[in-house]
């Protein structure tokens, strides 16, 4: 249970969303008859699917997986086949054991050098989504690869892979090695013991091939990325965040989002800011955005949240006492969900509010009636939420 | 599934880049668990004047009398990018398009589409700058993958031939599976052995 449950803290089977009680209710009855592990609201498992997933081991190099929902392709972070579907299609594969679908079309990202302090996947993801379109990435399944990939612990791949689906791609995807193997071992439904020896010998085959050909190959600087953030109405309307809404943008977004062209980024007063989702929800977003937070508080009249992405992160977030210096910078701290991710007729921001989020979809209306949504990294959010305005987090030193 | 062979209809322009599932209908309008009633959530963000309103705004294209009866609709790049809902298919299924034209779509919203009996025409941006200022009916016909006005321009269009016989003949993808039942046995019986731990079921405690 992710999408539809409340995150205040004391919650049950009562959402805010219309007709959210039921489904979880529905939902219940029909994984019980069926025989299906729920992780239930109360459960202390519960949390976002691709969250949850990884933290449990249930996603595994080399395996097909999928949900309906399209940020699955997060858990090909592990080098698994991972992608979001349609209801109907759950449904075949729930009846089948299979899928039907067209072979698609190889493509490699790679990421050379060193990303610079401050800068995240968050910001790899959406540097390839501005440069190449949200379209970009359509046909293909990508690999992401390169010397920057490759030094991303776990968490980090799962940002970079969460927003392939962004980029239009069916999946992205990174080699599985020796940190993959670790993150795995002990998990609840991960091999053990000499088969988890097996998997891994198994495992150790599955990267492509020294010399193997992609239909395209896309190479990116990692050492001049920047930090960044949306401007617009898709992924795709990004900038560093030193940069400016482009003087050529398009009149529908530059509308809706409040801007003009050639205004610079940074400055741009915020109402709100939220920190969660499958993008960046889990345990290092979180120490990465309180280590800016420590000692300081979020400019007033700014709402501000933290929504771990499972239980699992919220206590181990509240065992380093993350959650008192979040509480004392002035977020709420709340239970784990999709929450303001976005809006289905419940809790969302005050109307027409600037929002810096770092969640993965800022389209109209995606959290909330006449709510302008600009994506970032926790390190951004954080930050912007401090200043009161959208802000460089290397400005502001841990 | 109702068959698709040709169709003959207005066209409505809504000619953007970029088109996401939640505008198409947003999680608010996605009140019950089942496929129906969520015609009137369609669009609702930019076909009603106020969120979660019902008064029509006049400068929606499916607003004005002119496409009232549309049933098929002009996109732009992208179309029906974002959240894998199919509740945006069903949506429109349920408002009565049968065919959307635009010069790409996102993938799974593309095959959201095929399963539901919409068929997804990929023509290029002046095609569909063309209809949408031709105004008259337009008439899809999926056997011979051409798109047409009343006297004269027509355009073919590309899609796969196993989408091509899901819309021809109305098939159930999942009949159509379960013919290749022995191969999927066969299939699973050697893997249990090759990767025992891909399958949860045999490991759990």
């Amino acid at each position: 249970m992710d999408h539809i449950v409340d995150t205040r803290p004391g919650r049950g089977d009562q959402t805010l969303m219309p007709g959210g009680q039921a489904f979880i209710t529905e939902t219940r009855a029909a994984a019980r008859e069926a025989g299906i592990t729920l992780f239930d609201v109360t459960d202390p498992d519960q949390g976002i699917v691709h969250v949850v997933s990884p933290e449990m081991g249930i996603v595994l190099p080399g395996c097909t997986l999928i949900a309906p929902d399209s940020h699955t392709c997060t858990q090909g972070a592990f080098g698994a086949l991972a992608w979001g579907i349609g209801s109907s299609e759950a449904e075949h594969s729930m009846a089948t054991g299979t899928l039907r679908l067209t072979r698609p079309k190889t493509m490699r990202v790679t990421f050379t050098g060193t990303l610079a302090p401050g800068v995240t996947p968050k910001d790899m993801i959406l540097t390839l989504i501005a440069r190449h379109g949200a379209g970009g990435g359509k046909g293909y399944a990508v690999e992401f690869a390169g010397e920057a990939v490759r030094a991303l612990d776990m968490e980090g791949r799962m940002t970079l892979c969460n927003m392939a689906t962004e980029f239009s791609a069916m999946t992205g995807m990174i080699a599985p090695d020796a940190k993959t193997y670790d993150w795995l071992r002990g998990r609840r439904y991960a091999p053990r013991d000499a088969m988890f020896d097996r998997a891994v010998a198994d495992w150790q085959t599955l990267p492509s091939d020294e010399g193997a050909r992609f239909d395209i190959e896309i190479d990116i600087d990692a050492s001049a990325i920047e930090p960044m953030i949306s401007w617009g109405t898709s992924p795709e309307h990004s900038s560093g965040i030193s940069g400016s809404v482009p003087a050529d943008a398009p009149e529908r977004p530059v509308a809706y989002m409040g801007v003009e062209p050639g205004q610079k980024l940074i400055g741009l007063p915020i109402d709100a800011a939220f920190i969660g989702s499958c993008t960046n929800g889990r345990l290092s977003d979180l120490r990465r955005a309180a280590a800016l937070l420590k000692g300081r508080h979020v400019a007033s009249g700014i709402k501000a949240l933290v929504v771990p992405g499972s239980m699992a992160v919220r206590r181990a977030a509240e065992a380093e006492g993350l959650d008192r210096i979040f509480t004392a910078a002035g977020f709420e701290w709340r239970m784990s969900g999709c929450s303001m991710c976005f809006y289905a007729g419940g809790e969302s921001f005050p109307a027409g509010s600037r929002v810096i989020s770092s969640t993965n979809r800022n389209f109209e209306g995606r959290q909330g009636p006449n709510i302008r949504t600009h994506i970032a990294s926790p390190e951004t959010v954080a930050a912007s939420a401090i200043v009161g305005c959208i802000a460089d987090p290397r400005e502001i030193a841990a | 599934m109702k068959p698709f062979t040709t169709l003959t209809a207005v066209a409505a322009p809504l000619i953007r880049d970029n088109i996401d599932t939640d505008a198409i209908i947003p999680s608010r309008e996605m009140k019950s668990t089942g496929k129906t009633g969520l015609a009137e959530g369609l669009f609702a963000p930019w076909r009603y004047l106020s969120p979660g309103g019902r008064d029509p705004d006049p400068q929606f294209v499916l607003n004005q009398p002119a496409y009232a009866q549309a049933e098929i609709l002009l996109g732009g790049r992208n179309f029906g990018c974002g959240s894998s809902r199919e509740h945006a298919v069903w949506a429109l299924a349920e408002y009565g398009i049968r065919a959307v034209i635009a010069p790409s779509f996102a993938p799974i919203f593309a095959g959201n589409c095929t399963r539901n009996g919409i068929v997804p025409v990929v023509l290029d941006d002046d095609a569909i700058a063309a209809i949408g200022e031709d105004g008259g009916l337009v008439t899809i016909d999926l056997a011979a993958q051409t798109v047409a006005l009343q006297d004269g321009p027509h355009w073919s269009f590309e899609i796969g031939a196993e989408a091509k016989a899901m819309l021809f003949e109305g098939l159930d993808p999942i009949d159509l599976t379960l013919k290749s039942r022995a191969d999927i046995a066969a299939f699973q019986t050697a893997d249990k052995v090759a990767r025992p731990w891909i399958y949860l079921g045999d490991l759990m405690p």
